[in-house]
């Protein structure tokens, strides 16, 4: 492994003055399970490794008085599927959370960490865009909040700046008669990279069977996670049936712009978020028992 | 680096460690605090083998930092016990077979340790999600899956009879509290003072021209002790040139692959090696190296070899085993045909007539322990340069005598200098038959004057230890209309790699030698290309056949309207009938096993599940398919030696891989009579026993176990001398039963084993030690059956299964905990090639050398494999036992493609049948 220097702030104010301070590359460390292997193997080679996991605000997992969750970027995603509270109010975060790794990679993993690795079919960044979540980044000027959709930039990028820190994702409160689900297309059951994941939301109007909001986003089918507005747009305001969701599956798809890798090709991957994305909204419709 | 202090409690204990940014946990417990209990399977998080609890949390140590474990608690696998008391959940792995070699299983127990501790009393569903992060390779997951459920719902071990014979029960290992409680030693667990730590500088490129190779930087590192590249391997001797071509491994090419010369072949191959005083230093040592490549054009695809204008693996190489363009160079190694009556005429002869052609693709064998060897050689002993003195050499190897001989050959020592110790070996499959590392590690041994060690990577591990071979088979057969087979032709490429000795003439032979063929004929190509060069993988060539073959046969079975089973009955190799190469079959049992598998419901029950509304797009389907494994036999030797009070000591000269030293126990305590607990084993070293060759090729019971029963034979033999001299009789008026010599018809009651113990020793009488060897006896085939229901999702192309039901004729089970972890285990590889996994090139560079891209099953992607044992005992075995390791793995791969058929109706002739290749299929481009 690379040599490099480690440091440990146990505030936010020394981890940024310690960013703003050094020269040479420093990696935010939160589990490690992608950080440490990408040194091992030579993908990174950073002068410091900064281990973010003893600043306080990075260890938050609670609900504010509006029922929005805030969640530290450094808490692991073992805690995330302990919680009752964030199963009971957002499932499609515990169901993604559930698909990391196995059990000892969920215990080191965040969120924070997932996103900020910048892969392409992070298993968490579609549920996120779903959940409409925001990241609050600590700059050298103070926090600055923004949409999950403005995070990545491209493969094992953000548009977080080299002095800059997550701190936390505010997901914001669930609203009444919504449901989400998160599918992935790996060769095995676990321990796998997804070769797409797709993440579906359902927000039904206040009666009935309308759907009042629909979102869809897609994993590893474009630089970064995306969100297939095209097809989001299609079912907004409507009641959704099986023709509906079929065409706004192929939308979605037409809304890809996969490449072909050692884990799939680009049409393989197209068909899936076509398959994918009915699946996870009929997966919503019946969460929300309603009949097609 | 800046080093720090940190405070860490392991297992109670509190250290003050003083530790580098770069090392990690794993590093740390087994290095500094010589906790060796957690193992290094892939260092990047993917297998598990490394699992501890931190904080009561299991977590991966090889990607945990120690410098972030400051004020955290540990418990490692040493600190789960209480002093020599178990937890009821080791207990469990010991009473259900919960592991074979042992390397896997601490990390399989903190972690079910842990998951017991939240979730008290869980289904079955969730232990295999648990257990998802931990590989195991050798077993499957079955047992382990069992004991954990035993353990928490506390239910009584499976029923051990008490007395009576040793085989056939359910022993425990002998080996098993040492590997539930993480002291067994492998090959990485070897430390010797003032030892150094070696790396190799590996090829990036698959064919490329060394230009210019300089040492000097890395030399002149601080620490670094030593470096070797091809140019300093003595050349070999003129004896071992010319018997090169006889030996398992061609020595020429064989040494021409330890360290690249001019040219390196493929992805991997070590171009040099450094020792260093630790194993950070010889890393940055290798980035010091200097090496220009000039890239020359790869022979990738087998096929695209064989064409005449291919870029040529070797210039000089030319085709043998046939005349034609034998005098110009080739990528085309040798062409072997064998056959038998008029295939032309069989075919005419036949009703139904199908030509196919098959394609499998580069595996490994995936056990979890990398490589790892430490040699000694005794520098003071070594008076004038290039004399040797004594070497000695640890590794974990599948057989320490043949890594004896295979050093000697390529590094010119006599082999009395050299002494090999077999460790603990954490699986092999074939893997571990070949030295890599043992002879770079005795030539940095010999330079530096120090032991050094090399341990590879999981990275290393997949590029240069020798893979399973590749292959592209086309089949035709024909049959006519009662079902009989009348001709078959077969065509078997084998990709060897870089160098010749791909496993082709076994895998055909395998393949086709369940069926009674009158007419047949198999050619067979063995190809070099720019690939990592093959060795043997369980049952060698035999899956890669089987795919083909028994693909071939459903086919065939199915444009003749039978059943699957009855077609193969009608065309089973019974006793007498010709084995490929015309010698007949003694007693095999494929006709019992077929039998079986007809009348058993996995076979004519309803698919189960299968009525659940999964929706249109999920088909299920059932498949089976037969393997056929000739059985290995080689050359073994066994001692037997009475001790003081009566009981009894054998050595065998196999390393124990799965189980083999307690169902050679079990053989030596029958042929003795005595209780099992009467009976040590132990596996030598080779100072210390006659010549065995390894534990390969489904041997190891069949033969070595012949060898014991011989050396206690022996040794009841000389006993019963002495026993007639003590009574003063004639040796043949001697009766020995159960541990008592008596005179024959006489009510005295004789002496006992403890008797002559004791005379032997203090009664002057002196030591009895029983020999047996030998190194030629028939072999005993075995055969199996699988069958398989799956579920294709045809939206996808995913393949799901939802039972497995192994079937196979082991002569007899020596003990059927352990035959049963084989059939599972072989069985859960088999699903890995069928589904998962497979090298991926891109112009010959290997894209996917981890275990997160090589994926081997999980808990999570195989069911229980359920196993009906047949017995059809061999004439020969030790109590009619047959191998029983290679042939599980051979027909999984046909039997799922066969399922998929029955499910969807299209016939999959690639491995692996990813999910992309199936929707493929499905939407038939």
């Amino acid at each position: 492994m690379n040599d490099f220097k480690y440091i440990r702030p146990t505030s936010l104010e020394q981890a940024l003055a310690f960013l703003a301070q050094t020269d040479g590359e420093v990696r935010p460390l939160a589990g490690g399970t992608d950080l440490i292997p990408q040194i091992r193997e030579g993908r990174k080679a950073p002068a410091w490794v900064m281990d973010i996991k003893s600043i306080p605000e990075l260890n938050r997992l609670e609900f504010d008085v509006n029922g929005a969750l805030h969640l530290g970027a450094a808490v692991p995603c073992a805690d995330i599927i302990a919680s009752d509270e964030v199963g009971k109010r957002f499932d499609l975060l515990r169901q993604t959370a559930s698909l990391i790794g196995g059990m000892q990679i969920r215990n080191r993993a965040s969120v924070g960490g997932n996103i900020c690795n910048g892969a392409p079919s992070a298993d968490t960044a579609p549920a996120l865009l779903c959940l409409g979540a925001s990241v609050h980044v600590a700059t050298q000027k103070g926090m600055r909040k923004s949409p999950v959709d403005d995070f990545f930039r491209g493969p094992g990028e953000t548009r977080l700046s080299s002095r800059e820190l997550l701190v936390e994702i505010e997901i914001p409160p669930a609203p009444p008669r919504s449901a989400g689900c998160y599918l992935r297309m790996t060769p095995r059951e676990e321990m796998d990279i997804a070769i797409v994941g797709v993440a579906s939301y359902v927000v039904l109007a206040a009666r009935g069977k309308r759907c009042k909001e629909a979102r869809i986003s897609l994993g590893a089918v474009a630089p970064t996670p995306i969100r297939a507005k095209k097809a989001e747009a299609l079912l907004s305001g409507k009641t959704l049936e099986a023709g509906l969701i079929e065409e706004a599956s192929r939308l979605a798809a037409g809304e890809a712009s996969p490449i072909t890798d050692i884990r799939g090709s680009a049409d393989y991957r197209r068909h899936l978020v076509e398959v994918l994305t009915r699946r996870t909204l009929t997966a919503c419709l019946q969460s929300l028992r309603v009949e097609m | 680096m800046k080093s720090k202090t940190i405070s860490l409690v392991v297992n109670g204990d509190t250290h003050q460690l003083f530790v580098q940014p770069r090392d990690t946990l794993l590093q740390v417990l087994r290095d500094t605090l010589g906790l060796i209990g957690t193992k290094e399977g892939c260092g990047n998080g993917n297998c598990g083998a490394c699992t501890v609890l931190m904080d009561g949390r299991p977590v991966n140590s090889c990607i945990v930092l120690a410098g972030e474990t400051d004020g955290r608690s540990i418990t490692t696998i040493e600190g789960l016990s209480k002093g020599s008391q178990l937890l009821p959940l080791q207990q469990a792995f010991i009473d259900y077979g919960g592991f074979q070699c042992g390397f896997c299983t601490p990390g399989i127990i903190l972690m079910a340790r842990a998951f017991l501790d939240r979730h008290p009393s869980p289904t079955e569903a969730e232990v295999r999600q648990a257990l998802a992060g931990n590989l195991c390779r050798c077993t499957g997951y079955d047992k382990v899956i069992k004991a954990v459920l035993a353990a928490a719902h506390g239910d009584k071990a499976p029923s051990r009879s008490s007395g009576g014979p040793a085989i056939g029960q359910r022993l425990p290992r002998v080996d098993a509290a040492a590997k539930v409680t993480g002291q067994a030693a492998f090959g990485a667990d070897m430390r010797l003072p003032g030892m150094l730590y070696a790396k190799v500088l590996r090829s990036p490129h698959a064919h490329a021209r060394i230009k210019r190779l300089d040492l000097t930087k890395a030399l002149a590192l601080e620490g670094v002790k030593g470096a070797v590249t091809g140019a300093d391997i003595p050349p070999l001797r003129p004896e071992v040139v010319a018997a090169a071509g006889n030996m398992y491994v061609n020595t020429v090419d064989h040494w021409k692959s330890l360290l690249a010369r001019d040219r390196v072949l493929h992805i991997g191959q070590g171009v040099a090696v450094v020792a260093a005083t630790g194993p950070h230093i010889a890393e940055e040592a290798l980035k010091l190296i200097e090496v220009e490549y000039e890239p020359l054009p790869v022979a990738g695809d087998v096929l695209e070899a064989m064409k005449p204008d291919s870029p040529l693996v070797h210039p000089d190489l030319l085709t043998s085993g046939t005349a034609e363009n034998s005098d110009r160079p080739s990528n085309v190694a040798s062409v072997l045909e064998m056959g038998h009556g008029d295939v032309e005429a069989g075919f005419r002869e036949s009703d139904v007539i199908i030509e196919e052609t098959y394609r499998t693709q580069m595996v490994h064998q995936g056990y979890l322990e990398p490589q790892a060897a430490v040699a000694s050689a005794d520098a003071a002993a070594c008076p004038e340069p290039g004399e040797w003195g004594r070497v000695t050499v640890w590794t974990s190897t599948q057989g320490h005598f043949d890594a004896r001989q295979s050093l000697c050959d390529l590094l010119s020592i006599p082999l009395s200098n050299v002494k090999v110790v077999p460790t603990e070996i954490g699986g092999g499959f074939g893997g571990k038959m070949t030295v890599w590392i043992e002879p770079l590690c005795v030539l940095l041994s010999q330079r530096t004057g120090r032991p050094v060690k090399i341990v590879l990577t999981r990275e290393e591990v997949f590029q240069a230890t020798g893979p399973g071979s590749p292959a592209v088979i086309t089949i035709k057969a024909g049959a006519a209309k009662d079902g009989k087979l009348k001709a078959l032709a077969g065509k078997f490429i084998y990709d060897a790699g870089a160098y010749p000795g791909s496993p082709v003439m076994a895998g055909a032979t395998s393949g086709i030698g369940a069926y009674r063929l009158p007419n047949y004929k198999i050619e067979c190509y063995d190809v070099v290309t720019n690939k990592p060069w093959v060795k043997a993988y369980r049952a060698p060539g035999t899956t890669q056949a089987a795919f083909a073959v028994e693909s071939h046969m459903d086919a065939m079975a199915e444009a003749l309207g039978l059943d699957a089973v009855e077609f193969r009955r009608r065309n089973a190799v019974a006793e007498g009938d010709p084995m490929p190469g015309d010698r007949p079959y003694n007693r095999i049992g494929f006709g019992l096993l077929l039998d079986k598998v007809a009348a058993h419901p996995a076979w004519t029950g309803e698919i189960d599940g299968a009525s659940r509304n999964k929706g249109p797009s999920i088909r299920p389907g059932r498949g089976m398919a037969c393997g056929m494994w000739f059985g290995a036999v080689l050359t073994s030797s066994a001692q037997a030696a009475l001790n003081g009070d009566g009981s009894v000591s054998v050595s065998v000269g196999t390393p124990d891989l799965t189980g083999t030293r307690t169902g050679l126990l079990q053989v030596a305590a029958d042929t003795f009579g005595i209780p099992a607990g009467r009976v040590s084993i132990a596996v030598n070293d080779t100072d210390s026993g006659g010549f065995s060759d390894g534990s390969a090729g489904s041997r190891t019971i069949y033969s070595m176990g012949t060898a014991v029963f011989r050396a206690c034979q022996d040794a009841i033999a000389q006993l019963k001398g002495r026993a007639a001299a003590r009574l003063r009789v004639d040796a043949e008026k001697i009766d020995y039963e159960k541990g008592v010599f008596k005179v024959k018809d006489s009510a005295e009651p004789g002496l006992s084993l403890a008797d002559l113990g004791k005379m032997s020793l203090w009664r002057g009488d002196g030591p009895v030690v029983g020999h047996g060897s030998l190194t030629r006896m028939a072999p005993a085939p075995g055969f199996a059956a699988h069958v398989v229901d799956v579920e294709v999702d045809r939206d996808t192309g995913k393949v799901k299964l939802l039972k497995y039901t192994a079937f196979q004729d082991v002569g007899r089970a020596v003990n059927p905990t352990l035959v049963e972890g084989q059939m599972q285990g072989g069985a859960t590889q088999g699903i890995g090639w069928a589904l998962s996994e497979g090298y991926v090139f891109d112009n010959g560079v290997l894209q996917n050398p981890s275990f997160m891209d090589y994926r081997m099953p999980t808990a999570t992607d195989v069911p229980f494999i359920d196993t009906e044992i047949v017995e059809a005992p061999s004439p020969d075995g030790p109590y009619g036992a047959r191998g029983v390791g290679e042939v599980p793995i051979a027909p999984p791969p046909a039997a799922i493609a066969n399922a998929i058929y029955r499910a969807t109706g299209v016939r999959l002739r690639e491995l692996p049948m990813s999910p992309e290749r199936v929707y493929r299929a499905l939407r038939g481009k």
